[in-house]
């Protein structure tokens, strides 16, 4: 079935929208990653417009994000508090992102500028979930018990805060200095940046997996959010027709991946983050490295 | 239709013309709907002679269609430090979003040079690009692969004898408009011509617009953003807990 796009301005199959937004939607539920770094190239490849690609996965994002968090809610697996932190380091981030985008796109390279982040992120994020992971399951196999990493400098820090449905205590600084991190990144990358956000909090903050998931989706919400906004008010390449054929097979995707996320061991789970992400930035990789079938592009301006 | 009478009265007025294009379409207007995948116009007519047909060189029929220009720019690849990436771009003044050229013969015989270069009929001359070429020496290049990619989405057709022509005095063609179309008005010209002159043409334009739903949400997102970006928001927060409580009740 043909639809056509209003904002888009090209005809879709509507089924391939639904499929798309569907199995975009599961790795989201499972994963506690928003999707965009998968979505956007999907959505090229079919061809929509970058720009509205860009925008409208956004708004896709915000509602497959409420859809898996709302089924964390139930399962008390979101931090609030640590989600919040996260939250206002983020958006002072995107602020710092969109400032630095702009200022690229004036030197010109802004779409190289975003590939190499891609590429970069996606690797390096990619490679040490998959070695890390690998220690896990080797470890559990063994039956040592991980022990707590000591982070003398971390515990010296001042404004010491109590996440309890984490289990931690400790400063507010890093999951602030984490938040605005990848709030910057977000900015330029066009994403949620829960890939990143996730092994972030992990890694670094030491937060439990199971945990995790619902406090990225829950500040995922909110990134999405603001960024919808900003792409509908400035650019006016928020796609509704869309937005709603991706958001439906989006939301019933993350609840089947939650469901599947939770049957699943945290290790597993992120040895296949890890494998998913690192066959993103292969074949963005390999875009930049082998030589075009077309060497030429038009670059159509935004209507 | 009334000016339709009009213009052909007037063209009968004109003195010493000996053959004219009397012309048709079965639509002067494309409605775009949600499941709008593209249309087929039909464009046909008639030649009116006051005397029998000249002798010489045979009649042709060239049909153009072309959609609302805009400037474009293209970018070129090249391998700097191991990775590809756009270096070098060329603006190009005008190009048409949409362009098709239907002839009875091949478009060099149908149409000489210095008729092509007056009424820019193929689709090199359609796109205008004066200035370009000093600006940059390669940049041919640049506009034949705007062609390139633009004819390979169906955006540009070039249809050597897909205009059929009867008893020297009945044509038609069709043409096909793909899915991805701008909207705007779309200047429709039929020449006729023979021995690569032009005889007499005849110009008219097929409205290409959104309606319905498409027209509104467009229009919405366009002269209100800000109330197109909450409801788009609405929308996604209401999908996203819609499914969350559909999938607690099935599974209660």
């Amino acid at each position: 079935m043909q639809i056509y796009l209003p904002i888009a301005e090209v005809s879709v199959n509507a089924f391939v929208l639904l499929g798309l937004g569907g199995i975009v939607g599961i790795l989201s539920g499972m994963f506690g990653v928003g999707g965009g770094f998968l979505l956007t190239p999907l959505l090229f490849f079919i061809g929509i417009p970058p720009a509205v690609a860009v925008a409208t996965q956004a708004a896709q994002i915000v509602a497959s994000s409420i859809s898996g968090v709302l089924a964390h809610f139930r399962r008390k697996t979101v931090d609030l508090r640590m989600g919040t932190v996260l939250l206002a380091g983020g958006m002072c981030g995107a602020v710092l992102g969109v400032w630095i985008f702009n200022l690229m796109r004036g030197i010109g390279q802004v779409d190289l500028l975003v590939k190499l982040c891609y590429v970069v992120f996606l690797g390096v994020i990619g490679a040490l979930m998959f070695v890390e992971s690998l220690a896990a399951i080797n470890r559990t196999r063994k039956g040592v018990v991980r022990k707590r990493k000591q982070r003398t400098w971390f515990d010296a820090l001042p404004f010491k805060m109590k996440f309890r449905t984490s289990g931690l205590y400790l400063s507010a600084i890093p999951p602030l200095i984490a938040g605005a991190f990848v709030g910057v990144l977000s900015a330029i990358m066009g994403v949620g940046g829960g890939f990143i956000m996730v092994p972030a909090m992990i890694y670094l903050l030491g937060m439990p997996t199971k945990v995790v998931i619902g406090t990225s989706l829950f500040q995922i919400i909110f990134v999405s959010g603001f960024t919808t906004i900003l792409h509908a008010t400035t650019n006016h390449t928020v796609d509704l027709g869309l937005a709603l054929l991706l958001l439906i097979g989006g939301v019933v995707g993350a609840q089947i991946g939650t469901g599947i996320g939770l049957r699943m061991k945290a290790e597993q789970l992120r040895i296949w983050l890890a494998i998913l992400v690192l066959a993103v930035c292969g074949k963005l990789a390999l875009d930049l490295l082998i030589e075009p079938a077309e060497l030429y592009s038009i670059a159509e301006r935004v209507r | 239709m009334a000016w339709r009478l009009i213009v052909v009265l007037l063209l009968a007025a004109l003195p010493a013309r000996a053959e004219q294009v009397v012309a048709g379409l079965s639509q002067t207007r494309v409605s775009i709907t949600t499941n709008f995948a593209g249309s087929e116009i039909l464009i046909f007519g008639a030649v009116k002679r006051d005397a029998p047909a000249p002798a010489g060189p045979p009649l042709e029929v060239v049909v153009t269609v072309a959609g609302p220009s805009a400037p474009a720019t293209v970018r070129k690849k090249d391998r700097r430090v191991g990775i590809w990436v756009n270096t070098e771009s060329v603006r190009i003044a005008a190009a048409p979003s949409f362009y098709a050229v239907a002839t009875t013969a091949p478009l060099d015989q149908a149409l000489s040079q210095t008729e092509d270069l007056r009424h820019k009929v193929s689709i090199p001359r359609a796109i205008r690009s004066v200035g370009v070429t000093e600006e940059a020496p390669e940049a041919q290049s640049f506009i034949d692969a705007l062609i390139r990619i633009r004819s390979e989405t169906g955006l540009y057709q070039e249809l050597p004898g897909a205009v059929e022509l009867d008893e020297q005095t009945l044509f038609r063609t069709s043409i096909a408009l793909p899915s991805n179309l701008t909207e705007g008005d779309y200047a429709t010209r039929i020449f006729l011509t023979r021995g690569g002159d032009v005889v007499d043409a005849f110009e008219t334009t097929i409205g290409v617009h959104k309606v319905g739903l498409e027209r509104w949400t467009y229009l919405l997102a366009h002269e209100h953003p800000l109330a197109y970006a909450i409801l788009s928001l609405g929308i996604a927060i209401a999908a996203g807990w819609g499914a969350s409580a559909a999938f607690r009740m099935m599974k209660s």
